[in-house]
């Protein structure tokens, strides 16, 4: 768990420009209201996942992630 | 319309230098910006050299990573690094990123002929072709789309105007700031950024070689193979880069003190039909010569007040046909302007080119100087009884005063387009 958290934040990590939002990171960060990162780029952030784990994520599974652990827990429950 | 459409920044990337400082020495000492590209030689070219601009020292890199473009086609990226050197040699501001305000009174035309043409060959075909498409991501189609540039520029500048992308293969980036003159002209914006951007890239320049336009018999010899208006010139050599120039309102750049470096007073834009001799590829000369002299009426002087022509001239056979339109639009007799042709020293860097070049006219008309025009000391026999060979410099020419200045762009699709530049004292 702790190794897919760590990959996960080096994931998401591309796609936040101010580095600063990390300092109050925790498993319940929003990716998009906390972490700032521009909704579009969740496809980007779901490619990488994908290519990393070799998992296929679905539309559904997409629309309800919301904060990081949901991403931590879909990749687990994948792999 | 009587307001006044004046010059006040500039930005370039070139085969000769990223930066006016770069490309204004090279410009003046007649350095040639063509190499060998060792690519097209692996890819079976008929003309293996060609001009790519330099980018990795830009003052301005840090925006490509900054606004995401790492992998964007190059088109957008020289047009971000050429747009900002523009934006702060017109000591514009540059908006707070997190500021919401807008500037409803500037805008942005840059225009591309093959921009986007990388991506779709190296991201999108390979990906789309074998059933990947859900790998594309979120950023293609900023990355490839002809407004990628004025949208990124957008982004950065908050341009709340008109921001859009022309596209009329060489014309296309004297067009583009033509286009951007007529909008503050018609008083619909003060500020313009306007210019062309185009890549670098095989898929595009392998049409031109396949048609055997491009030179091909100085491979060996690079810097001599772009050789307008010689009598052994075998094809223009292609080349990428972008020019962008700020145009404003002249009484808004007066009020803000602004460095004016000429004045627009004649534009013409139009187009041959492709009849009267026309055709997809080759001009209709009447309505080149009726280009011309629309642009002189505008700005309501004649061929006798031009002191410098800077062609469209190639280094193809088109040359010596351009050079007689020039005599006879101008109602040339005895006393001829000097012409010269920049895609001597440059190469031909299609939809980037008119701007490019007229920057090379604004700086030649600041810095009063007329570059010359390289590999031509053999003079085409046509050109040399058209015009007077002593107005044709082999040499730079230092200390002259040019007062008004003329530039064109013809293109595929028998399309054209002349501006004439004004010196402001």
């Amino acid at each position: 768990m702790e190794k897919i958290k760590k990959e996960c934040i080096e994931i998401l990590k591309k796609y936040t420009f101010n580095q600063e939002v990390w300092e109050n990171f925790n498993d319940k960060s929003s990716i998009i209201d906390d972490l700032k990162i521009n909704s579009a780029r969740i496809v980007d952030i779901i490619i990488d996942i994908e290519e990393k784990y070799n998992i296929e994520i679905t539309d559904d599974e997409l629309d309800k992630l919301k904060c990081f652990q949901d991403i931590v827990e879909l990749i687990k429950s994948k792999i | 319309m009587s307001n006044r459409v004046v010059i006040t920044g500039l930005g370039v990337v070139s085969p000769i230098g990223t930066g006016i400082n770069d490309f204004l020495y090279s410009l003046k000492n007649g350095i040639s910006g063509i190499k060998h590209i060792e690519e097209l030689v692996n890819l079976n070219f008929a003309c293996t050299i060609g001009g790519i601009p330099d980018i990795s020292n830009s003052e301005f890199l840090s925006l490509i990573e900054q606004n995401e473009l790492v992998e964007a086609d190059t088109s957008i990226k020289y047009s971000v690094i050429a747009g900002m050197e523009a934006w702060e040699s017109a000591k514009l501001k540059i908006p707070e990123i997190n500021s919401d305000e807008i500037n409803i009174n500037a805008g942005a035309i840059i225009g591309t002929c093959a921009g986007g043409l990388e991506i779709f060959m190296r991201k999108m075909f390979p990906l789309i072709s074998t059933g990947k498409v859900k790998r594309l991501g979120s950023q293609i189609i900023e990355h490839w789309m002809s407004s990628g540039s004025v949208a990124t520029l957008s982004k950065i500048l908050a341009l709340a105007n008109l921001t859009t992308s022309n596209s009329s293969a060489c014309s296309t980036g004297l067009e583009a700031i033509i286009m951007a003159y007529d909008r503050i002209k018609s008083e619909k914006a003060k500020i313009m950024l306007a210019g062309g951007s185009e890549p670098y890239s095989p898929y595009a320049w392998g049409g031109f070689d396949s048609m055997r336009l491009l030179s091909r018999k100085y491979n060996e010899n690079p810097k001599f193979a772009s050789r307008p208006m010689s009598n052994s010139a075998t094809g223009f050599v292609p080349s990428a880069g972008a020019g962008i120039i700020i145009l404003e309102d002249y009484e808004h750049a007066k009020n803000r003190k602004a460095n004016i470096l000429a004045e627009i007073i004649g534009t013409a834009i139009n187009s041959g039909g492709q009849r009267q001799g026309g055709t997809m590829t080759s001009p209709n000369s009447q309505q080149v010569i009726s280009c011309i002299t629309q642009a002189l009426e505008e700005a309501n002087i004649t061929g006798k007040d031009i002191d410098l022509i800077s062609g469209h001239l190639t280094g193809t056979m088109a040359d010596s046909i351009e050079v007689k339109n020039w005599k006879t639009a101008l109602n040339l007799n005895n006393k001829f302007p000097y012409i010269n042709a920049p895609k001597s020293i440059l190469g031909h860097a299609i939809g980037a080119a008119g701007a490019i070049e007229t920057i090379a006219t604004i700086l030649q008309i600041q810095h009063k100087f007329i570059h010359p025009t390289i590999n031509c000391e053999d003079l085409n026999p046509e050109i040399k009884s058209t015009w007077n060979k002593n107005k044709i410099p082999i040499e730079t020419i230092e200390d002259i005063e040019i007062n008004y200045a003329m530039k064109a762009s013809f293109g595929f699709g028998d399309v054209n387009s002349c501006i004439i530049l004004k010196k402001i004292n």
